[in-house]
């Protein structure tokens, strides 16, 4: 029977009621810290994977593509939608001053009608120029693609060594690509070969909008990175002026719109987390002080007994420390239990990249938001412990009799 | 062990006619020696508890110093008072004074377990048992009556058998029967060698003593015995 190491214990058991609001307190001061800084990490690490994505400078799109406002949609937001230009064009590009790499690519989407396993958008590459998505596949699939070999986007429902067929034509699952947060999850990857055959199977079933193109002669926008001593701005306006029916866009320019509006949530979840934890301190250090001098008394019966004014202290900071301990776990599990099996449906809500971080760093959050609540809690009992340990025992011990 | 108190004084800091310092206790010299006990009485605001306070080592006194054999009592710091009182001075104080979130018997064996040390508990049940409420262990304080309350702070007082027991009416919700077992309680621990020190109203009181005192307006005056 150990009744000193317990009796922080039993006197938080003795108040059911009140231990379970200050509990409740804490776990909702935990969940807003470890909630509110997960989310901002993983909008951020979904905003740096999308960058690493599109991971060139400039965009080169037909200019009708702009006009129809759908360039974003399916790059950023994962809408489906193709688009081309004359494959001239491109030779146009390439003889523009300041070009570093260059790659052109090829976009269809698919259908979800009898023809198609699903609708997705279909981003074609050419393996000998491309320099931003084979880096990427590489990582899940060390192979070169082969004609009719896709690889597929991490959300999908689709699986190494399955077959899909996209517009009557069968096409092998040869990898399944990371996580990445961003719209690039629902997408699949191929090569210019198997895309430009794709793209005719559907001008055959005459279920693509384009009827006079010829697979072979077009490409759906171009991929930039400036050459040494030239910025994108200066390629962006060069190309713009100097080559027709074509927009150069730079990339940094279509993801600002996210970056504003990450930044936004940002801050709303920075104020939110202030709060709560003003709010926290203050009701915390209200609630500690109210639970002491309530007991006054029996503090004072304590040091009666011989309890040390530093025991007195340790018996405060203990009851709160427990509390901390309990409410931070009540705080962060559920906290887990939201985040991490419905990251997908928060991107889907919010609209932006969404990308968790690693085990490791989401555990370094875990011991953080502890350490946080535990730190606050402490610092509320902190002061009720010292007032405690002050008062001279017989004046307490009059006090109310 | 002896208590020797010499010159000892306390002041309040309250509004009186003159000044705003108020002298709750004049100074006084007081000695309580081994297997006796002392009684004290007076009338309600006289300074008895404030006395009392003072030899606990729970009240710094305005003047004065009090030894415990060769030890000052406020000359040693917080910690090791707070042992010395733990082990060498049991204190029953005026009031109610359990600890509500333990039952009785948790209550009893405080002394003990505060310091993580043994409960005793075979000890503190023969003290209830001699109290009369060792039906009531397993109870909680707030299902007890007021004398009930008092006699488990007495079985608590003496648990660790002190060698100086301070007991502050010890017996004022008591009935006569109950009355005379703590006296009688009391008595037993000072011919077991506890220098036993009781402030009471009771008339019956001096029947125990070996010595008596008189409280005034803070002006303490021994007594004849008889
Ligand atoms: N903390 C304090 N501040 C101011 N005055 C005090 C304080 N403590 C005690 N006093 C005063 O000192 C006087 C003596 O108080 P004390 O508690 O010693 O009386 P008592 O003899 O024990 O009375 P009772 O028999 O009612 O318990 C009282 O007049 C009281 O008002
Ligand atoms: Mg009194």
């Amino acid at each position: 029977m150990k009744i000193s190491r317990s009796l922080p214990f039993r006197n938080l058991a003795g108040k059911p009621v009140r231990t379970a609001v200050l509990i409740f307190l804490t776990a909702l001061l935990s969940l807003t810290v470890f909630g509110g800084t997960l989310m901002i990490t993983s909008l951020r690490t979904g905003l740096r994977s999308l960058e690493s994505r599109l991971g060139a400078d400039i965009m080169v799109v037909p200019y009708e593509a702009t006009t129809k406002s759908n360039l974003e949609n399916i790059v950023l937001q994962g809408a489906t939608g193709y688009f081309y230009m004359d494959h001239a064009r491109y030779e146009k590009i390439l003889s523009r001053e300041g070009i570093g790499q260059v790659s052109a690519q090829f976009f269809l989407a698919s259908a979800s009608s009898g023809c198609c396993s699903l609708a997705v958008q279909i981003i074609g590459f050419d393996p000998e120029t491309d320099f931003t998505i084979t880096p990427w596949i590489k990582k899940s699939y060390s192979q070169t693609l082969q004609k009719y070999d896709i690889v597929v986007g991490n959300d999908l429902n689709a699986f190494v060594g399955d077959t899909l067929s996209f517009y009557g034509t069968e096409c092998h699952v040869a990898a399944k690509l990371d996580k990445t947060g961003t719209s690039f999850d629902t997408a699949v990857f191929t090569n210019q070969e198997t895309i430009k055959a794709l793209i005719q199977s559907s001008i055959d079933l005459n279920m693509n909008t384009f009827r006079n193109i010829n697979p072979e002669q077009v490409v759906s926008c171009v991929l930039i990175n400036a050459a040494e001593g030239y910025t994108p701005e200066e390629i962006v306006n060069d190309i713009n002026i100097h080559i027709k029916k074509v927009k150069a866009i730079q990339t940094k320019e279509m993801i600002s719109g996210i970056s504003d509006s990450l930044q936004g949530v940002s801050r709303i979840i920075g104020i939110l987390i202030l709060i709560v934890w003003i709010l926290g301190i203050v009701i915390l250090l209200l609630a500690f002080t109210m639970s002491v001098s309530e007991r006054k008394k029996e503090f004072a019966v304590l040091r009666v007994i011989g309890a040390s004014r530093k025991k007195l202290a340790g018996i405060v900071m203990q009851e709160s420390l427990l509390i901390c301990l309990a409410g931070s776990a009540a705080g962060i599990l559920p906290g887990l239990l939201i985040l991490l099996p419905f990251h997908q449906l928060i991107e889907e809500q919010l609209n932006l990249p969404f990308l968790l971080p690693n085990s490791g760093a989401i555990l370094g959050y875990v011991i953080g938001a502890i350490l946080a609540s535990v730190l606050t809690g402490c610092t509320a009992a902190a002061a009720s412990a010292l007032r405690i340990s002050r008062i001279d025992t017989a004046l307490i011990l009059r006090g109310d009799n | 062990m002896i208590l020797k108190a010499e010159k000892i004084s306390k002041e309040f800091i309250r509004e009186t006619k003159n000044s705003n310092r108020f002298l709750a206790l004049q100074e006084t010299d007081l000695t309580l020696e081994a297997r006796s006990l002392t009684v004290l009485t007076g009338r309600s605001g006289s300074g008895k508890s404030t006395l009392l306070n003072l030899l606990a080592g729970l009240m710094l006194p305005t003047s004065g110093k009090i030894f415990l054999d060769e030890q000052e009592l406020y000359a040693m710091p917080d910690q090791v008072l707070s042992r010395f009182r733990n082990q060498h001075i049991g204190v029953i104080p005026q009031g109610q004074t359990a600890l509500h979130s333990l039952n009785v018997l948790e209550n009893v064996c405080l002394p003990y377990t505060l310091r993580g040390e043994d409960a005793h508990q075979a000890e503190a049940e023969a003290l209830l048992e001699q109290l009369d409420i060792l039906h009531l262990k397993s109870a909680m304080p707030a299902e007890l009556s007021g004398g009930e309350l008092r006699r488990m702070a007495v079985a608590r007082a003496v648990l660790r058998k002190p060698e100086l027991l301070l007991a502050d009416e010890p017996t004022s919700d008591l009935d006569d029967e109950n009355t005379r077992t703590v006296f009688a309680f009391l008595r037993q621990a000072a011919d077991q060698g506890a220098a036993v020190f009781v402030v009471t109203h009771e008339n019956d009181a001096f029947r125990y003593a070996d010595r008596c005192f008189r409280m005034d307006g803070g002006r303490m005056q021994e007594q004849s015995a008889d």
